[in-house]
């Protein structure tokens, strides 16, 4: 036997040009990731602790002042409260109308593919372009009001989009409108994973349908709620368009939220420190929900 | 005929009758009905809005159609519509949008799969951690990095524009534009094409690799052939998310380039002139026809498109 | 002998975990082994390395005598069939044939002749301009050979190539494959996990587990003289029937059982202590043999399993489940006794401590 150690071929490729093509390929992954997620982040956060009215200007670090200010204004506190209606009642009024549609959808009905094209389509449209139609839909002279106290009931009063306590509302039918089509199709996709052999199971015990639903089907589909729920607040907590297009943040200011109050202050108003604190604050609100999510979701398993 | 005794006869025999009218069906196709019909009422009030005069919309409801059919405002709302800034219309817009759209669609998709590609079949040291950093990425509001970016952009151009010699602009161009929606658009399509080609056999790779076949010969040969439809799907993501963005448009160009949608909020909440309904409504049809086209279009892609952020890696 | 292929304390590890631990295995030139092992066991992670598709944590890998441990798997003269059989789906039977060629550069006439010749060995010359997805599963089968043997290699690799056939297929392929290795006479290193494969394809059989071989050698070898309870408990269907007891100079004991190991040849002499015996279902005479086998005893039957050519029975000695096998017109019910015999000598002892072979 004539083995030996030499090898022709015991060139050792070094580690670092090893694959050298896949790891030019994967540069743009890796520059997006570390400079614009992590770096732009904590350039972000960093600065939020520093005086700076317009950039690039000599940066003073002031501790938490800018938080105090942006805690102590008006505007800010405005956007919060609408920013937490707009959230509490898009996460309960999306999920329960999606999880019926989908439920119902999912009785085997005719023309299911009709309906869920009529029920999803306002999902590919614009937010500017929602924001506009149901601006035009809500305008007090024209819109809704008038078509129904031409109906007869003169005294209807309909018109969040004047009406400052409740504008936030008025753009809350609009978000619905443009986001339950899509919870829907998320739970429906959820409900069809489920064993047939479940509602076989039932049908033989004789459980009623909606009885199936709520003590065996949503039981099950918990994976799918946790998803939906992460994706919908990730969207809330983004809502901008939608309210410039819709009501420029008016009556006054009454229906503000973080991300316009954020651009503005960036890019209207140059206070940047302020600007930075803000989207801060934006980012903290987003980890409150997704640590929890990511902890439930890869804690325990180690999954490579 | 043979003489059948009455027992045979009586009791259920063949498939049972169903009931088109059970209150049970009343009350689903009911409750869809309603639902379909609330869903359809904003495109159709837009539509006819479109379509009538505005005496007619100023004495009219909103719901009733239109008495005398005009396309005036479609026209209008395509070419005379002012902003504030100027009186060219929409179609500005659009082809702005459609210059900023084809490079970024492009762009974007080609990076995304490449990457999708090394993390399946090209794992290094690391990999999954930069994967992780993107998926966290897609949840980071876009107000925390934009303004960086905007840095970033502002110093590249002028140091691209300080080697060439020229007067090259990432702020405020369209390219900068395409980098950014490069960016954003990286993290759910690279989890797209993450999960379609973790999907392939394995085995299909290895059997390349034993052909002798590289990195670029495998994605190009191997890999590229089997995965049109992940590519129809992430074109039909980018395109309508690409089209209907408003946020980067405003932040990222100017006003001479800004996409459409930026171009229809001007021209609707303008301060300027008497507010005409019927154009501001044939200008939001407009806009929103290409997604909506994509959309009937495309159908159940569509579906499986905006679902592919939610199935788990 | 010349080794065309050989592993030298090859180790691999995921993380902390090792798949495969200080390896050694030497291959003959023209040799058919089989990897045998249940799933888990390492035998495809090995396959995988000599193929150079996984990189080995430490040791060597010599193919034809030149050391291959850092190259290309396709600089490495092999070719490989897989399992899902990972045809091109895009690509024609000739062109999923020709695209490792056209990848090495080889000029244009060569390719077609290659092609050609191995679409006659293998009899698919009317596939050739169709798509994978046009042909049945054998049809595949035979292209995914098809294209290890376009490449002219000295050793063929083969993960599981019959495991997604249905029976009958998998009876003929094996005919073939055990024809295209008499005629070809190249190298051929076989992962399976059905033992009937193994059994009838193999020189020698190499049995896996936890990352190690456990026996290595001929299937006869290993079927009449396995090495340590687990090899003997593998292979066999139904498998050995064992005893726990005691070995005494030249006695077992188990319970009421006793008898003497008299013609048993020993590979450790002068072994005294706990062992298990162990003998195989079909080394159990029934019927008139019994009258000539050293040990005698009656059984109640408790379940009966018609095979057609054979008739199992499940019975029950000294308190233990023991298979016999019968022939197929036994005529035998659940609750019959059993009068059955076996030679002590045919069977296996295995050291209860470290269950090596006595």
């Amino acid at each position: 036997m004539a083995v030996t150690d030499s090898g022709q071929v015991a060139k050792r490729p070094s580690r670092l040009f090893k694959n050298m093509a896949a790891k030019i390929a994967t540069v743009p992954m890796v520059l997006i990731a570390l400079v614009v997620f992590v770096g732009c982040t904590l350039w972000t956060i960093y600065h939020s602790f520093t005086r700076s009215r317009l950039l690039p200007a000599p940066e003073k670090w002031v501790g938490l002042d800018n938080y105090e200010r942006l805690w102590s204004e008006n505007r800010w506190l405005i956007s919060i409260e609408n920013l937490a209606i707009y959230g509490v009642c898009m996460l309960v009024v999306s999920l329960t109308v999606g999880f019926i549609l989908a439920a119902l959808l999912d009785r085997k009905i005719r023309f299911e593919n009709t309906i869920r094209t009529i029920i999803l389509y306002p999902f590919a449209l614009s937010f500017v372009v929602t924001g506009l139609t149901w601006q035009w839909i809500l305008n007090p002279q024209l819109g809704l009001q008038n078509v129904v106290r031409e109906m007869g009931w003169t005294n209807f009063t309909f018109d969040p989009l004047n009406n400052p306590e409740i504008v936030i509302y008025g753009i809350l039918i609009a978000g619905i409108w443009q986001g339950s089509g899509f919870v829907m199709v998320l739970l429906l996709a959820g409900m069809r994973g489920i064993d047939e052999d479940i509602w076989k199971a039932s049908r033989v015990e004789g459980i009623p349908a909606w009885k199936t639903y709520i003590f065996i089907v949503i039981p099950m589909m918990r994976p799918v709620f946790v998803t939906a729920i992460v994706i919908i607040a990730a969207a809330i907590i983004k809502v901008y368009d939608l309210v410039v297009a819709q009501t420029s943040g008016g009556p006054g200011i009454a229906s503000e939220v973080p991300a316009k109050y954020v651009i503005e202050k960036m890019f209207g108003a140059q206070n940047l420190g302020l600007g930075f604190a803000a989207s801060t604050m934006m980012l903290v609100s987003v980890l409150v929900v997704l640590i929890p999510w990511a902890y439930l979701e890869f804690g325990g398993k180690k999954d490579g | 005929m043979a003489e059948v005794t009455a027992a045979d006869l009586t009791g259920p025999k063949g498939a049972k009758p169903r009931r088109a009218f059970s209150p049970t069906n009343i009350m689903i196709y009911g409750t869809l009905l309603v639902v379909c019909l609330y869903y359809l009422l904003p495109l159709y009030v837009m539509i006819v809005t479109s379509l009538k005069g505005m005496p007619e919309i100023r004495l009219g409801n909103i719901f009733s159609p239109p008495v005398e059919v005009t396309f005036e405002p479609w026209v209008k709302a395509w070419s005379e519509a002012c902003t504030g800034i100027n009186c060219d219309g929409l179609s500005r817009g659009f082809w702005n949008s459609v210059a900023i759209l084809i490079p970024s669609v492009f762009v974007s998709i080609a990076v995304a799969s490449v990457s999708g590609y090394a993390l399946v079949n090209w794992k290094f040291k690391g990999s999954e951690v930069f994967f992780t950093i993107l998926i966290f990425g897609a949840f980071i509001p876009y107000q925390v990095m934009i303004y960086p970016i905007v840095i970033i952009l502002r110093e590249t151009g002028q140091s691209i524009s300080y080697v060439t010699g020229t007067d090259f602009r990432l702020m405020g161009s369209i390219w900068g534009l395409v980098i950014v929606h490069t960016i954003f658009g990286m993290p759910i399509l690279t989890l797209l094409f993450r999960n379609y080609f973790s999907s392939l056999p394995e085995e299909l790779f290895k059997a390349a690799r034993v052909d002798g076949a590289r990195f670029w010969g495998i994605f190009f040969k191997i890999m590229l052939p089997m995965s049109l439809p992940i590519f129809v799907v992430a074109m039909i993501l980018q395109v309508t998310g690409i089209w209907n963005d408003f946020l980067f448009g405003v932040i990222y160009t100017k006003p001479e380039t800004y996409p459409m949608t930026v171009q229809l909020n001007n021209i609707v909440n303008s301060v300027q002139g008497v507010k005409e309904y019927n154009v501001n409504m044939a200008a939001t049809l407009l806009t929103g026809l290409v997604p909506l086209v994509i959309y009937f279009i495309s159908g159940p892609l569509f579906v499986r498109g905006i679902a592919a952020g939610a199935v788990k890696g | 002998m010349t080794h065309s292929v050989e592993i030298k304390n090859l180790d691999l590890s995921f993380g902390a975990v090792d798949v495969l631990k200080n390896l050694n295995l030497s291959i003959g030139e023209g040799e058919f082994l089989v990897l045998l092992g249940s799933s888990g066991c390492g035998k495809s992670t090995l396959l995988n390395c000599i193929a150079g598709l996984l990189e080995a944590t430490d040791g060597q890998i010599f193919i034809k005598g030149k050391n291959v441990t850092w190259a290309e798997p396709s600089e490495r003269g092999i070719g490989m069939v897989f399992q899902s059989y990972a045809l091109y789906p895009q690509m024609t039977v000739e062109g999923n044939l020709s695209f490792g060629l056209k990848n090495a550069r080889m000029p244009k006439n060569e390719i077609a002749s290659r092609v050609a010749n191995a679409a006659e060995v293998l009899q698919i010359e009317p596939l050739l301009k169709r798509k994978p997805s046009a042909l049945s599963g054998g049809q595949r089968q035979r292209v995914a050979i098809g294209r290890a043997l376009v490449r002219d290699v000295d050793v063929f690799l083969f993960d599981e190539p019959l495991s997604n056939l249905d029976a009958k297929l998998r009876a003929d392929l094996r005919v073939e494959l055990k024809q295209l290795h008499a005629r070809l006479g190249n190298t051929m290193i076989y992962v399976t996990h059905d033992q009937v494969e193994a059994m009838t394809l193999a020189d020698r059989i190499a049995i896996m587990k936890d990352g190690l071989i456990q026996q290595l050698d001929s299937p006869s070898e290993i079927y009449s003289r396995p090495r340590n309870k687990y090899v003997a408990d593998f292979i066999g269907s139904p498998s050995m029937n064992f005893f726990e007891g005691v070995l005494e100079s030249g006695t077992f004991r188990a319970g009421d059982l006793s008898f003497a190991m008299d013609g048993y040849v020993y590979e450790r002499d002068g072994f005294s202590g706990a062992a298990s015996f162990g003998i195989r279902p079909e080394h159990i005479a029934t019927g008139d043999a019994v009258a000539a086998s050293a040990v005698q005893m009656d059984v109640p039957i408790k379940v009966v399993e018609p095979l057609g050519a054979d008739t199992l029975a499940l019975t029950d000695v000294a308190g233990t489940s023991f298979w016999v096998r019968m022939e197929g017109a036994a005529n035998v019910k659940a609750g019959d006794s059993l009068r059955i015999g076996f030679d002590p000598a045919r069977g296996s002892l295995f050291d209860a401590g470290d269950e090596l072979r006595i």
